[in-house]
């Protein structure tokens, strides 16, 4: 029953699983993912809604965005969706430090991800666009940004894992974390590929 | 090994404020809930004074838009949600045979939440800048240019935290009912207190995202001049209805639900009977739940959304009263033949269904979207929400507290003083909300602080405050019953009212904070009920008995929770009026960092800090149980 019992000894096949508190944290997880999904849902219709409210000279999104920049973006966030996959994978075989390594990549690929957005935003504000130039410009820095606000926690809180596996090894108690935690970094995948098709790719079309 | 670790154990105020014991934070939010439940039940007196006579001038105009915006909100956000909370808290891990919730500390995280948002929501009566857009806060009204002080500020930001503390509520209810039944409780042999949590707190998890979104948008309007509502930049105040609605009518059936998940627990249990139809009541609250997503635009009618939308919510809306009309033939049937005993519980139970009835039969007047355009926004729509609200979710509440009074603390409630509650705010509750319903047909508009003479009003209103009153002083004896009570003697046996169905009466009353010596193994619907008719004295075990391993408690929720009100504060005073030093820090946004900072830290604390909790051994648990 009880998590600490099993701290020391074999590491069972799903250790994510082995206790109560790991599949109360996976599947409450899973819940709070719903709620996420509802949260960037209003995020997005509030996008649609606004997105042609641009007023009178400013930029719109076809003349803001620039695909490359964005697309190198996006692939760097795939990418960093299927290292953490190896990295889960690395920790159902138990192997501990390549886990750790393919965490580490992760870590490098989102940071990597924010610094080209926040370069982006940069660029944008500088060309007219800022956060109370229009309702568009609001809703878009919105969704956009809370994109970003959890790529930044993801980021920590991985970066926090890393140090805590370090520290403590990989166990019932840590590895229900890294697990959760690779959960959340998918879903911060998937919003982004919606974002890069309604935002991005729809706002080039116009 | 099980003593490795030695636990540090709180006694006192540290105890409270570190508690990770459901039971003990269920205590919190009743004492927490119950207090915004006498601010906002003031709030409400004050405005009956204010309409008692034609031109009355008891309060301004602007008081009277302050108190009226935060008795709608207190009521809703920090009474009801709280109390229902409580309710959850205290029984839901007792009714499914489990021995704590499956978050504890996050339990914690969001009673401590939900009281700061509380706090700093109320804490706008001592800064002078009270909401006062309404508990719906529509713009244009609420935007800067009509709003401009702090108040709007405080709802949005104090309903942004506590509904943070809602929200993680209800993912651990969620995950508890799920992950942690006792063996042989499946769904369908679940209570119906526990199946109405259960949809309750989905209804949380997908209806409060919404208000999240609405209150950031919203919040970056007033403090960061975006431009969501905004219509000259390009803004739409009709998205702000959407987004309230797309949460707010869900809300309405959180608030519901748990209430008919008490009335069939408390109908069945004083009717000596089965609950009638459980399967098709389970049904009807999955189905409520449901379609509860579908129908928010219904407070929307005379928007101008056009005909085929106004006719599609109308028919959806109308649609929920099938359901509910199941579960109210339920619950008669299940009284039907039964040896029935009027308790105080029972009474405010049996008092529910026809007052509930009467609340949904306006409610499909309202649904009807032609009929809609001259009730909207009068008095006729407030008799109906507050026949939902008062006459189902407070009676139910009320009857739910006399129920499982002596579960919680141990000790009887007066059956003549809870009596009396009943039929003073009985009589009080009609009285003040039925005429309301002809003052909204006669043309008496909602939310405007006074009337004119010799419209027809005037003896209606009377009537309507002298049962304020009346409501009132059932409240007053309802308090003079807890204080009674406290001072009698812990005697209430497990099942005090002899006739318990559900597995919490198989249990001491108090619960011990370890709930169950022996997690119970369960053999049917009713499980305690079925023990019973088979001749058992309780119910067998499913375990032997062991050491009990409990988490610790932790400050951490609180401090976090306080980070919150601090970075809420922070974030709207960054805009001020003051001088020097302290028109800096908060200008620099120092203060909502600093907020920040604290909440973030403990995250991290928590994240490396394992608990281990501490156990309880055997020896001590035989012990205990012997002195019982
Ligand atoms: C048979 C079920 C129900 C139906 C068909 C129904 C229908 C409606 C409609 C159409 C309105 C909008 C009236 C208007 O603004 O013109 C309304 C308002 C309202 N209803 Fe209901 N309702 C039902 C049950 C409930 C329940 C169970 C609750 C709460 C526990 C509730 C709470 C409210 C509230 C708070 C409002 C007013 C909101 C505001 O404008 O401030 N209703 N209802
Ligand atoms: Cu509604």
């Amino acid at each position: 029953m009880s998590a600490h019992s099993h701290l020391d000894g074999e590491l069972p096949h799903e250790p994510e699983r082995a206790t109560l508190e790991g599949r109360n944290k996976v599947l409450g997880f899973w819940l709070f993912l719903g709620g996420e999904t509802v949260l960037f849902g209003t995020l997005f219709s509030i996008f649609l809604a606004l997105r042609d409210q641009v007023g009178d000279g400013n930029p719109t999104g076809q003349e803001l965005f620039k695909l490359g920049t964005v697309a190198i973006a996006t692939f760097i966030l795939l990418t960093s969706s299927l290292t953490s996959v190896f990295a889960i994978q690395a920790m159902h075989r138990n192997h501990v430090k390549a886990m750790q390594g393919w965490l580490i990549i992760t870590v490098i690929l989102g940071l990597g991800f924010l610094g080209l957005e926040i370069y982006e935003f940069y660029e944008y504000i500088h060309e007219g666009h800022r956060f109370s130039t229009s309702a568009f410009s609001s809703s878009f820095y919105t969704l956009v940004g809370f994109h970003g606000a959890h790529v930044l926690f993801g980021i920590v809180w991985i970066s926090l894992l890393i140090f805590q596996v370090a520290r403590k090894g990989l166990n019932v108690v840590t590895a229900p974390k890294v697990y959760v935690a690779g959960m959340y970094w998918h879903f911060i995948d998937v919003v982004w590929v919606f974002i890069f098709t309604v935002v991005y790719l729809m706002g080039k079309v116009g | 090994m099980a003593h490795a670790h030695p636990v540090k154990r709180y006694t006192g105020l540290m105890d409270w404020l570190t508690t990770v014991d459901h039971k003990k934070i269920g205590i919190l939010y009743l004492i927490a809930g119950g207090f915004f439940f006498l601010i906002g039940g003031f709030e409400a007196l004050l405005i009956r004074i204010q309409l008692w006579k034609p031109l009355n001038n008891f309060v301004s105009a602007d008081t009277y838009n302050e108190l009226l915006t935060m008795h709608g909100t207190t009521m809703i956000f920090l009474a009801a949600m709280p109390i229902i909370f409580a309710l959850m808290n205290a029984i839901v891990p007792l009714q499914i045979g489990a021995r704590d919730v499956a978050f504890p500390f996050v339990n914690a995280l969001g009673f401590w939440t939900f009281l700061f948002g509380g706090l700093l929501l109320n804490v706008s009566w001592i800064a002078g800048a009270v909401p006062d857009a309404g508990w719906t806060s529509y713009l244009p009204l609420a935007d800067p240019t009509y709003s401009p002080g702090k108040g709007v500020d405080f709802y949005v930001l104090g309903l942004q935290i506590a509904g943070i503390g809602t929200l993680v509520g209800g993912i651990n209810f969620l995950v508890t009912i799920i992950n942690m039944r006792a063996p042989g409780m499946s769904f369908m042999r679940m209570p119906m207190f526990t199946w109405s949590a259960f949809i309750t707190s989905a209804l949380i998890l997908f209806a409060f995202p919404a208000l999240t979104v609405g209150l950031v948008a919203l919040m970056f309007d007033r403090l960061f001049s975006a431009n969501f509502f905004n219509v000259s930049g390009g803004g739409n105040t009709v998205l702000w209805e959407h987004i309230f609605w797309i949460f707010g009518h869900p809300e309405v059936y959180i608030l519901i639900l748990p209430a008919f998940g008490i009335i069939s627990e408390v109908i069945s249990t004083f009717s000596r009977k089965r609950l009638f139809g459980y399967s098709s009541m389970v049904f009807a609250t999955v189905l409520i739940g449901f379609l509860g997503f579908m129908v928010w635009a219904h407070h929307m009618f005379t928007v101008g959304l056009g005909p085929v939308a106004n006719a599609l919510f109308s028919i959806a809306t109308m649609l929920i009263a099938v359901p509910t009309g199941i579960k109210i033939f339920n619950w008669i049937f299940t009284m039907w033949g039964g040896s029935i005993r009027f308790t105080a519980a029972n009474l405010f139970a049996v008092g529910f269904v026809p007052t509930f009835v009467m609340g949904g039969v306006t409610g499909v007047m309202l649904a009807a979207a032609p009929a809609d355009f001259q009730y909207h926004d009068s008095y006729f729509v407030v008799a109906h929400f507050h026949y939902v609200i008062v006459g189902g979710l407070v009676l139910g509440l009320f009857s739910g507290l006399h129920y499982w009074w002596p579960k919680i603390f141990g000790r009887m409630l007066s059956e003549g003083l809870g009596k009396l509650t009943f039929w003073t705010f009985y009589i009080g509750f009609h009285l003040t909300f039925f005429v309301q319903h002809f003052l909204g047909l006669l043309g008496m508009p909602r939310r405007v602080y006074t009337y004119l003479d010799g419209l027809g009003f005037n003896s209606m209103n009377l009537i309507s405050t002298i049962g304020a009153f009346l409501m009132g002083i059932g409240t007053i004896i309802f308090i003079i019953n807890i204080i009674v009570t406290a001072a009698k003697p812990k005697t209430a046996s497990n099942d005090p009212w002899e006739d318990g169905r559900t597995l919490e009466w198989s249990i001491p009353s108090p619960a011990p904070e370890y709930n169950f010596l022996q997690t119970p193994l369960v053999r049917g619907y009713d499980a305690l009920w079925k023990e019973k008719m088979d001749g058992n004295t309780g119910m067998s075990p499913a375990e032997p008995i062991g050491p009990i391993h409990m988490p610790s408690g932790s400050i951490l929720p609180f401090i976090m929770s306080f980070g919150l009100f601090v970075a809420g504060f922070g974030f709207m005073y960054a805009n001020n009026e003051w001088t020097g030093f302290v028109k800096e820090i908060f200008a620099s946004h120092a203060v909502a960092g600093l907020g920040l900072g604290i909440t973030l830290t403990c995250m991290i604390i928590r994240s490396l800090k394992d608990d281990h909790g501490f156990h309880i051994e055997p020896e001590e648990l035989t012990k205990k149980e012997v002195k019982e």
